[in-house]
């Protein structure tokens, strides 16, 4: 079983994000980066299935700057074999990453490619499966249990009111969702084995893209609010509130 | 002139409410550059309500129809929108769990970028401008769309169906290119309490710590079923207890939802909770402290014991709802 995971270093969820003064990207000193949460899902379902399997051997990739390499080390820290970051300044467009992802994996004889489903900082939704239509693989997205069995995946992802069950065949790329595992957290010997670990860099060059960034800009701030009153004796307050204030019922 | 192709979207053989939404997006945009809409259908037989699609802003209405089609098709569908995309300025598609998974492999099939979780369109200088929050919606990014054509997907219960005079046609058939069988969709496993999601409910009603144990969700689907089009969340707390699915789980790493109606209640308000449910409309807060996050961002709030507010909330909603 070889299985390769893309990796995307990210601002930690809790991060306070201020625009930078080119007001099109943000600041970044003083915020803590992290491994992308639902590329965690990725990692930690290679791990699984490589130790399943008895054999076999777990790559992650990344594209992105230098300071990429302390995420991919968390990578190798949870059991990862090896690390491999693309050196490149990514932009707005999704696509580009997908591609120089796509040349460079269509080397790596992969049984299996894993994402996170999407990113938490740019919201895309959609690298892993360009990566599969540019490699003419099977995807299956966003799924949050699976199975394998003699070179089959069945899947299941959730979808508006039900759970939709797919299946293909290997080589495949899959998008992981939270609910396929829990990822586990690096041990103290995983991170000093870690430091050992190959992590290879390579430069590459990502084109223009077809999405540029305008702006980034702060949403508009929610108008204060008010505190209608205190225990049930609030609710008629409340329901005229919404009736005739908000006309929402 | 600009024309634009809809990727609507049905279930069953009847239209789900996203497809109005993407035709007034669609609309808006063909007005502005003076250009037509044409709405896509991708089915394995007739799709009920195809015949009112001009009254929400379609000029035309093509059907793909094809006996894979009885489910969602992720390579059949890309085949076929890859293969009439290049006709249209613009290609509108869904943020839902089908149009996540299509447009990315229609993008890459075109080779264009693709805008997804798009909350506002405008045509700026003769090219597609699209707003998304990004960084779980703390910042709107708009980027400008400079492939032919535009690919943008968009956020679901965001753009409001505007019904409006009738335009198209009887629905007009559209070839199924052939196409290599990669995924297969086997089925749809409808969860046992068979309830509307909260992406696109008009009124999310989400629970959290506050409520103690799991079996008190009981007063919040009761709250739900008095409203009648309401979905039940959860905190990533109670989610990560175990308590809730994680498919209700809004926040930056659960859902994002817009409903017109959002009732927080036991939820103290953490960044990655306010992140998921800030676009609501109106917010409402329950919570016995009145110190919560929440209330910073809630339009009404009501400070006290949820177990005494939400039996009186659930009777005077329902009243209310059987007296209109």
């Amino acid at each position: 079983m070889k299985i390769a995971v893309c990796l995307k270093r990210v601002p930690d969820t809790t991060a306070k994000i201020v625009i930078a003064a080119d007001r099109k990207s943000i600041v970044e000193p003083g915020v803590k980066f992290v491994p992308n949460p639902y590329d965690e899902f990725a990692l930690e379902a290679a791990l699984q299935l490589k130790e399943k399997a008895g054999a076999g051997e777990t790559v992650v990739y990344s594209v992105g700057t230098d300071v990429a390499q302390e995420t991919l080390r968390v990578a190798l820290a949870m059991g990862i074999d090896r690390a491999v970051l693309l050196q490149a300044t990514v932009g707005a467009d999704g696509l580009e990453v997908a591609r120089v992802l796509a040349d460079e994996l269509a080397a790596g004889g992969f049984d299996l490619i894993l994402f996170g489903k999407m990113a938490v900082d740019d919201y895309n939704h959609q690298v892993g499966t360009m990566v599969a239509e540019l490699m003419g693989l099977p995807c299956i997205t966003a799924v949050a249990q699976m199975t394998l069995t003699d070179g089959r995946i069945e899947a299941e992802r959730e979808i508006e009111g039900g759970v939709e069950v797919s299946e293909c065949r290997l080589p495949a790329v899959l998008t992981c969702d939270k609910g396929l595992n829990e990822p586990r957290l690096p041990s103290l010997k995983g991170i000093m084995a870690a430091k050992k670990k190959p992590l290879e860099l390579k430069p590459v060059t990502l084109g223009p893209g077809t999405l540029e960034v305008e702006a980034l800009e702060l949403p508009a701030e929610r108008l204060p609010g008010k505190i209608v009153g205190e225990g049930a004796g609030a609710v008629p307050m409340l329901i005229q509130l919404l009736r005739t204030e908000a006309k929402v019922l | 002139m600009t024309s634009v192709l809809a990727v609507l979207e049905q279930r069953d053989g009847a239209l789900r409410k996203v497809s109005h939404e993407m035709l007034a997006a669609a609309r808006q945009i063909a007005d502005a550059a003076g250009g037509s809409v044409d709405a896509l259908l991708l089915a394995d037989g007739p799709v009920q309500g195809a015949d009112d699609l001009g009254a929400f802003g379609a000029d035309r209405v093509l059907t793909a129809t094809h006996p894979g089609f009885r489910l969602y098709n992720p390579d059949g569908y890309a085949a076929t929108v890859a293969s009439l995309a290049p006709r249209y300025g613009v290609v509108i598609m869904a943020g839902t769990a089908a149009g996540r998974d299509l447009a990315p492999r229609v993008a890459a099939r075109l080779g264009v970028g693709c805008a997804t979780e798009v909350t506002a369109l405008a045509m700026e200088g003769g090219a597609l401008v699209a707003t998304r929050p990004v960084y779980a919606g703390k910042v709107l990014q708009r980027v400008r769309l400079t492939g032919t054509p535009a690919l943008a997907s968009l956020r679901t219960n965001t753009f409001p169906a505007t019904p409006g005079a009738g335009r198209a046609g009887a629905p007009e058939a559209v070839g199924v290119p052939a196409f290599e069988q990669r995924v297969t969709v086997r089925a749809i496993k409808k969860p046992t309490a068979a309830m509307l999601d909260v992406t696109e409910a008009a009124v999310v009603i989400s629970g959290g710590r506050g409520l103690k144990e799991p079996a008190n969700f009981k007063l919040l689907e009761e709250l739900a079923a008095a409203f009648g089009n309401a979905a039940v969340g959860a905190s990533r707390a109670v989610v990560d207890a175990g308590w809730r699915a994680h498919g209700e789980q809004v926040g930056q790493t659960g859902k994002t939802v817009s409903p017109a109606l959002y009732i927080a209640v036991g939820i103290s308000g953490a960044v990655q909770h306010l992140a998921g449910m800030r676009t609501a409309k109106t917010i409402v807060a329950i919570n016995r402290d009145k110190d919560a996050p929440i209330f910073k961002v809630a339009d009404y709030g009501v400070v006290g014991d949820l177990f005494e507010i939400l039996p009186a909330l659930t009777a005077a909603v329902a009243k209310v709802r059987s007296e209109s």
